[in-house]
């Protein structure tokens, strides 16, 4: 035990004494979780409009100034010409071309009876196909309005000619407002505390091997199982801590919900360390250079990123994919923050993943533990 | 009675097809001062692992005090002490961390063994507030003897420790291996400075994985069996040519600025070489019969 203690010492000195590692430690996750949360929104906060008004009626003026009221939509330039609107779109002066046609005004006030449909079209840049997609509903949203009140103002309804339609109410639990940013920050949280916890005692193993200095004490009496938990024990307990100024900054700077026992997360996050921490370590144990640390520990945290669901619902994989998630730590810690900090979910209702991640720590640190040797 | 310190039977090391060590046989007894003498990749560094339990001989066995390097590693490593070729000390610690933390994993402390690297540590502990990696190499060689040290080893193993170090440093060096002598502390060093030879009381000459000869430096140098020149003329290089075309030389090597000719017993004369030489063109030639050096031992050995 005192053994340990003295290692931990000496690892300590080491990490504080080293310039670029305090920086890393304090400021990186500061920055990142202020500009990343907002770099990583899904809201659409700016769509560019292109008006081809041919009509030019009443309806016409009053379906532009509909979008025109909506906060997402900046109707920025008008004309004729549906070939200028594309133009636009390809110069990416424009998200999207509103076309409307003529003679929409009288298609829309037709008299009952007659086979007629007023007639519009939008044309969007779906280079990104997320973006198009929100594009798309914002829109549809807009104009099925705009007809609500059409209906209303012609009192089409008393006329007995339009089947009144279901109306959908949408209430939003756990995010009612829909920000993007609560969901986000725990999720790039995750990221953060993964990438000292993986990443910095991977590097920080086997630098000892490529400075040779594990050649000296390899050669005393430290037992593996001291020098480990000595080597382990630091970046654990600075990831535990990054956690805790990522959950400050989340409640005060992005008023994240803390609605979750702060303990059960605390638990949970101190086993999932353990199952990455075991990562690191194996994967330095077969590399002899920090250059290949840093190119294995990279290759897997992309993947586990992109398969954990950070970004797009885990649920749209493919299955094969959702099954591989099953030795994906990431993809059950994002789950889990989320749950408890969203959702308030308790012991109980993560007691699942608590059980899986414990497993995974079992298995990564006896791997890791194994396969480590005291010798040349 | 002396005891045998370290038993070396039959040791084989392979890495792939590569054979590092060829059926090493050597004992070490206590107290000695035992040199392992060889150019680069000798084997040394090889042979040096495996006594200090870093790497499994792929044949035979080496204990050390009667314990197996291989079995009883655990408790080896605890009366071992190990300096590297490669400062293998942390560079961001300063000399006195390294110390402490060396000393602590052995259980003890820089107050308790003070007295065995005091010399030593007295002339850096000046600057032990320095980080290790920013000292002299000098120095550096002198804060790995200490850590090396301070849990009060039985056997010392030191891979070439005077590699890279300046000439006044080197013999400080070796006056210090030669008071932990007497302070009863075994030590197997190695060198590829035939110079140091003369500072061991035996030495092993290790070549290309097989060790030539095991003997005291004045054993091996007696042991030369031919006459052996110290010859100098002003063209080196036409000088060597023309003495290894001679019937009776059987060897001539350049050794600083004279060439060392090996003829058989009593089969020439300084007169007689003088006159040769003279006769291929040679002028000013100085002709003097000397005693045999290790690396004239070794340049033999290596040829048989």
């Amino acid at each position: 035990m005192r053994t340990i203690g003295f290692i931990l010492q000496k690892e300590f000195i080491q990490i504080f004494r080293n310039k670029t590692m305090l920086p890393i430690i304090f400021i990186v996750p500061v920055v990142q979780l202020l500009i990343l949360v907002h770099a990583a929104t899904f809201d659409m906060k700016h769509i560019d409009m292109y008006v081809v008004d041919k009509d030019l009626s009443s309806a016409s003026r009053q379906l532009v100034s509909k979008f025109e009221g909506s906060p997402f939509f900046f109707v920025n330039q008008q004309s004729f010409s549906v070939e200028n609107g594309e133009d636009h779109l390809i110069t990416n002066e424009a998200d999207v071309v509103l076309h409307i046609h003529e003679g929409f005004e009288k298609d829309l006030m037709v008299q009952p009876g007659t086979k007629s449909q007023a007639k519009m079209q939008l044309l969007i840049n779906a280079v990104n196909g997320t973006k198009a997609g929100l594009i798309n509903a914002y829109s549809t949203n807009v104009i099925a309005d705009f007809r609500k009140e059409i209906i209303k103002s012609e009192n089409l309804i008393a006329k007995g000619e339009i089947p009144s339609a279901i109306n959908v109410n949408f209430s939003h639990w756990y995010n009612p407002e829909l920000n993007y940013k609560i969901f986000m920050l725990p999720g790039i949280l995750v990221i953060l505390i993964t990438i000292i916890g993986m990443f910095l005692s991977a590097l920080n193993l086997v630098r000892e091997k490529e400075m040779g200095t594990s050649e000296q004490i390899n050669v005393t009496p430290i037992r593996k199982y001291q020098f480990i938990i000595g080597k382990l024990l630091p970046f654990w307990i600075i990831a535990l801590f990054e956690l805790a100024i990522g959950l400050v900054i989340g409640y005060f700077a992005f008023s994240v919900p803390i609605l979750g026992n702060i303990s059960t997360l605390v638990l949970f996050a101190a086993i999932y360390l353990f199952a990455v921490l075991g990562i690191g370590l194996f994967i330095s144990t077969v590399s002899s250079t920090q250059q290949q640390v840093m190119f294995v520990s990279f290759f897997f945290m992309l993947t586990f990123i992109l398969m954990s669901g950070i970004f797009t619902p885990v649920e749209s994989m493919p299955g094969w994919a959702q099954n591989l998630n099953i030795i994906n730590p990431f993809a059950y810690f994002i789950r889990v923050i989320r749950m408890i900090l969203l959702k308030g979910s308790d012991m109980i209702d993560i007691s699942r993943e608590i059980v899986s991640m414990s497993l995974y720590a079992l298995i990564s640190l006896s791997f890791a533990v194994w396969r480590y040797r005291k010798v040349a | 009675m002396i005891n045998t310190a370290v038993s070396i039977k039959n040791v084989k090391k392979t890495y792939g097809e590569v054979e590092a060590l060829h059926n090493i046989n050597v004992d070490v007894s206590e107290g000695e001062l035992f040199g392992f003498i060889g150019p680069d990749g000798a084997g040394k560094t090889s042979l040096f692992r495996i006594l200090v339990t870093l790497l499994l001989p792929t044949e035979g066995a080496a204990s050390i005090f009667d314990m197996d390097v291989v079995k009883d590693f655990k408790k080896l490593r605890r009366i071992l002490g190990y300096m590297p070729g490669r400062f293998s000390l942390y560079q961001d610690l300063t000399v006195e961390e390294n110390l402490n933390f060396f000393a602590t994993t052995f259980g003890t402390t820089i107050k308790e063994n003070y007295y065995l690297i005091e010399s030593i540590y007295k002339q850096i502990e000046p600057f032990k507030k320095r980080r290790a990696g920013a000292l002299s190499g000098g120095m550096k060689q002198k804060l790995a003897l200490s850590c090396a040290l301070i849990h009060k080893p039985r056997l010392l193993v030191l891979d070439e420790p005077t590699t890279g170090v300046d000439a006044v440093s080197r013999s400080e060096f070796w006056d210090m291996l030669g008071n932990l002598k007497k302070m009863g502390i075994t030590v197997v060093v190695s060198t590829p400075y035939m110079d140091e030879a003369g500072l061991c009381d035996r030495v092993a000459l290790i070549q290309k994985g097989r060790l030539l000869s095991v003997d005291t430096p004045q054993n091996i140098m007696n042991g030369y069996d031919e006459d052996l020149w110290a010859v100098r003329s002003k063209n080196i290089y036409k000088l060597i040519e023309d003495l290894r075309q001679l019937e009776e030389v059987s060897s001539a090597f350049p050794f600083g600025e004279y060439v060392h000719v090996s003829t058989p017993p009593d089969r020439i004369n300084q007169k007689m070489i003088e006159n040769l030489l003279e006769k291929k063109g040679h002028d000013t030639v100085e002709v003097k019969k000397i005693g045999a050096t290790i690396e004239d031992c070794f340049m033999k050995l290596m040829k048989n």
